[in-house]
């Protein structure tokens, strides 16, 4: 077995390297994955997460999977540059000879890299960005976040259920808020629900509270919100200045609103939200308490979100690719055998679906409690195994 | 020995194409930078208009290559020649706006010029993808033989022979009686009236070849990386262009390709080396580089060679 | 009309903040030339000394941002007498040059220490929650806001129109090759501007944690909308960036209500427009 795996991984280097020194490096046993993070600029705590979650990972479970030890080349695309994200893929690939390409903190990164993993034919593990379409566009692409409307539409549930009748959404324009937007609609409208009013607050230096006044004058019993990760804070902030819960407005929203990055930091005005999504690092179980202790041992000071959860599960994706083929640097079987796995991840089972590429996991429903002293998003209602095209 | 400085650069870009064939994605990135800051020399260097919102025509480059090809057109040079069009026609247009104003007034309508079309693009998402960006370029091969592949070689060449042709025609206009004329007009304005030249006119016309490099810029990225975001249309990115122009040296066009070339380099090293804390380093070399006088590279340069 | 009043109220809070943050720049820039990119750096140090003292010290707010605008302006004072003193005669690009790399490292440093996700603090009491005057609500912070700014600014007009340092300051803006000729100080005036420009800017950031937010990006966040105050309301005066950056905030928060459609658009229309027609700044007669 291992001489006909090396054969394979010979043919494979000769089939994609141009000279002779890539076949020497892609023999020499180490396997190389290209980590494509916001580490500076307004998205950086996304990157600073799943960094110290892959390495929180690897220190965990060891280097060496299928016979191969991996490299983490860690990038920088500084969260706000398409075509930064795109070239570092393609120098990835070209130069430093990855065989897998990971992370991508934003849709529009992550879109703008899609066709280099096309093209190279490299495994593209999504460890963050969320938008439903992504893993379309591109055969090589796989994904271990959540979608929007895997989050969204068992809130818009529990909220028709739970005697909100009426709702304005609050989502920040770009393709995974419109998806948010989208899903929570849907569903809403079809458990009877009202939406009443739909408001987009830009991206880039976002100002919540003309929009929250409109969403004041709109009255409605419930507020649906998405915001990036880490804009959270803001939104609350103004939600509890404004006084919209006096007035009766409930807010709920995807888990993303609600980072444990800065749960803690948000305060009072945060108690007894409502949010649905897939990681709390509350989470009871003994494979997130293992994880929550080896994120620690990576950054002290520092409590592991969703997109942590989400670089945890992308590398152990990768090293379980590398294990069912006993370490090939083959994309497409690289793929294959992604294709279908189930694992117990820190959040709970997930499943790669063989035809979406996408994570099939459980959605909880949790609500913001104070613990020996802190916040945290405390799981009440689980719907189980979730599709990531609901 | 002059004639051989001047073929310094060239010669040094096509051995890099050989020296390098694993840096090119990296390599493309310089030229379209380098064209980029040579668009702002003409400008800032030459016309002594200096602006803040020179990515409106980099942008507008980009987006006009980019749809084009998205919409089916993808022949690269007529797309090109479109976007460079469009960019010099929005330069034209807005130039006596930022003449008018003047100094720091007119600095500041650049940048006012340039924060609208990043919001107009930014709502006009049905057309420009918005803050996702532009999807499904399409970019066809050039000169219908030449693809854009994985390692960049096309692209790089093509990135390259259009900085060429570019930065030749550059050196003819600003040799040229009206490049002369501009030097004339940024060195005393009024003097420059006095003796009969048509100022605003000229700074109006340097304006509008100024926005037509810059388009040329935002088109090559477009075509190069078969996307278009808005990112393009930033402040960041008109801000960074003044960056490379400053730190090479204003006013001799090598200095901006110096410029782009150092300031790239040097960012895609220290993020490399250190993805979290680049900035750092980053901002020493900007900060000593300011602090060691005039005239950028090109002024420390000719300092140390005149010694 | 409740809601217009309480937006109304929102963008009046915020440009005050605006305000703060950058009369320093538009000082410096009057009276040295000095183009000073890095002005909203102080602003971030200041945030940060706040938040710091605040959530680690347990130190009372007020105290916390006190300290934060001594820390900004002895940072500022530092740094004029070291590092911006060698270039007041370098051309304005090779200023940018310098201030864009001084933002670099500052907020690299800030970042190696305090790490790159937004800082939260938890308002005392007395300052959180709204209060309601005749059905307009506004909250307890955005009051505070208005009142404390609204103090300085009135400080600042009166300090330079009544006083001994304001007149020479003026003198020193209007005409520096003259003062100096008739014996005034001019470095000190402006080591000493300098210094009050980033305890101001410090006081805004420590102030604006709670609105504008803080992270290691801040400088470049803002930099435009400081941009923005300083030319339109001009670099001679106190109350032209004063109603330049009222102008800036209302239009914004109104524009962002009435229609959110065309987002930011409104503003940057405006600003264009305003340029246009008083180039020279708000208050500023024409040459």
């Amino acid at each position: 077995m291992t001489h006909l795996t090396l054969t394979r991984r010979g043919l494979g280097a000769v089939a994609l390297a141009l000279g002779a020194p890539s076949v020497a490096r892609a023999q020499s046993g180490v396997f190389r994955i290209g980590l494509i993070l916001p580490m500076t600029g307004p998205f950086a705590s996304t990157g600073r997460q799943i960094e110290a979650a892959v390495r929180a990972y690897l220190r965990q479970h060891g280097e060496s999977f299928g016979g191969r030890r991996v490299e983490i080349l860690l990038r920088d695309d500084t969260g706000t540059q398409p075509d930064v994200t795109r070239r570092l893929a393609q120098e990835l690939v070209v130069r430093e000879r990855v065989k897998a390409l990971a992370g991508f903190g934003l849709t529009p990164l992550a879109l703008a890299a899609a066709p280099i993993a096309t093209e190279a034919k490299v495994p593209m593990v999504v460890m963050a960005a969320a938008t439903s379409i992504i893993p379309s566009r591109s055969p090589f692409i796989l994904r271990t976040s959540f979608t929007l409307p895997q989050a969204t539409k068992p809130m818009a549930q529990w909220a028709a259920r739970n005697g909100i009748r009426s709702a304005v959404t609050m989502v920040t324009d770009y393709a995974p808020g419109l998806d948010a937007e989208k899903a929570f609609k849907e569903q809403f409208t079809a458990d009877g629900g009202q939406v009443t009013a739909e408001l987009r607050t830009p991206l880039r230096n976002p100002d919540y509270a003309p929009f929250l006044q409109r969403v004041r004058d709109a009255a409605p019993q419930g507020l649906f919100i998405f915001v990036p990760s880490g804009e959270g804070a803001a939104v609350m902030k103004q939600f509890a200045e404004r006084g919209l819960a006096q007035a009766g407005v409930r807010p709920i929203g995807t888990g993303d609103v609600l980072d444990d990055d800065i749960l803690n930091d948000m305060g009072d005005p945060v108690l007894g939200m409502v949010t649905a999504h897939h990681y709390s690092a509350a989470h009871d179980s003994a494979e997130n308490r293992a994880f929550l202790e080896a994120f620690r041992g990576i950054a002290p000071n520092a409590r592991p979100n969703f997109m942590a959860a989400g670089g945890y599960d992308g590398v152990h994706l990768i090293a379980e690719m590398l294990k069912r083929t006993g370490g090939s640097d083959d994309g497409e079987k690289l793929v294959a055998a992604a294709k279908g796995l189930s694992w117990t991840s820190p959040r709970g089972p997930v499943t790669i679906e063989a035809d979406t590429r996408d994570i099939r996991q459980d959605m909880y429903i949790r609500r913001a409690e104070r613990r020996d002293g802190q916040i945290w998003n405390i799981e009440f209602d689980t719907i189980a195994q979730v599709r990531p095209n609901i | 020995m002059r004639a051989l400085l001047h073929g310094l650069p060239w010669v040094a870009a096509v051995g890099a194409y050989f020296a390098f064939p694993e840096f090119l994605p990296l390599l493309s990135g310089i030229a379209i930078a380098a064209l980029f800051a040579l668009s702002l020399d003409i400008l800032v260097g030459y016309a002594g208009v200096v602006t803040l919102g020179h990515a409106a025509f980099f942008g507008l480059g980009a987006y006009t290559a980019g749809i084009l090809a998205q919409q089916g057109w993808g022949e690269p040079i007529s797309g090109l020649l479109l976007a460079m069009g469009a960019a010099a026609l929005l330069g034209a247009v807005t130039a006596p706006l930022v003449l008018r104003a003047g100094d720091l007034a007119g600095l500041m309508v650049t940048l006012g010029i340039s924060l609208m079309l990043y919001e107009a693009a930014n709502k006009a998402a049905f057309v420009t993808g918005g803050a996702d960006g532009l999807q499904g370029v399409e970019v066809w091969p050039v000169l219908g033989i030449w693809r854009f592949d994985l390692w960049g070689r096309t692209a790089y060449l093509y990135s390259l022979a259009v900085l060429f042709l570019l930065f030749l025609l550059a050196m003819l206009i600003v040799r040229s009686p009206f490049g002369l004329s501009l030097r004339g007009i940024r060195g005393n304005a009024r003097r420059a009236a006095a003796l009969g030249v048509p100022v605003k006119r000229r700074l109006a016309a340097a304006y509008a070849i100024a926005a037509a490099y810059a388009g040329a810029a935002g088109a090559l990225l477009a075509q190069t990386t078969q996307f278009a975001s808005l990112d393009a249309l930033s402040f960041q990115r008109s801000a960074e262009g003044l960056l490379m122009l400053v730190l090479g040296g204003l006013g001799s066009l090598y200095g901006a390709l110096l410029g782009a070339t150092a300031f790239t380099l040097a960012h895609h090293a220290l993020s490399e080396a250190s993805p979290q804390f680049w900035q750092f380093w980053f901002g020493v070399a900007l900060v000593v580089v300011a602090l060691a006088g005039r005239g950028g590279l090109v002024g420390l340069g000719r300092r140390l060679l005149r010694r | 009309m409740a809601a217009f009043f309480s937006v109304f109220l929102d963008g009046v809070a915020s440009g005050m903040l605006l305000f703060v943050l950058a009369v320093g720049l538009s000082v410096t820039l009057g009276l040295m030339n000095v183009v000073n990119l890095a002005h909203g750096a102080f602003g971030m140090v200041g945030g940060y000394v706040c938040v710091v003292l605040l959530n680690d010290a347990g130190v009372p707010f007020l105290l916390a941002v006190a300290a934060a605008v001594v820390a900004a302006a002895a940072l500022g004072w530092v740094l004029e007498r070291t590092l911006y003193v060698r270039i007041y005669r370098s051309d304005h690009l090779e200023q940018v040059l310098f201030s864009i790399g001084l933002v670099f490292i500052l907020g690299a440093v800030v970042d190696w220490f305090m790490g790159a996700r937004q800082q939260l603090i938890q308002l005392p009491e007395w300052l959180s929650g709204r209060v309601e005057f005749a059905g307009v609500g506004l909250g307890r912070y955005r009051i505070f806001l208005i009142l404390l700014c609204g103090a300085v600014v009135a400080a600042l007009h009166f300090g330079l129109v009544r006083t001994r340092f304001g007149a020479r300051l003026r003198a020193a803006v209007d005409d520096g090759v003259v003062a100096r000729a008739m014996g005034l100080p001019v470095p000190r005036i402006f080591t000493l501007t300098f210094t009050l420009g980033s305890a101001l800017a410090g006081l805004g950031g420590a102030l604006g944690v709670e609105v504008l937010g803080l992270d290691p990006t801040f400088p470049l966040k803002y930099m435009v909308y400081f941009l923005i105050v300083v030319a339109v309301g001009g670099t001679n005066t106190v109350m032209g960036p004063f109603l330049a950056a009222m102008l800036l905030g209302v239009v914004d928060v109104l524009g962002k209500y009435y229609v959110p459609q065309v987002g930011a658009f409104v503003i940057y229309t405006a600003m264009v427009v305003l340029l246009l027609l008083r180039p020279q700044g708000l208050l500023k007669k024409a040459a």
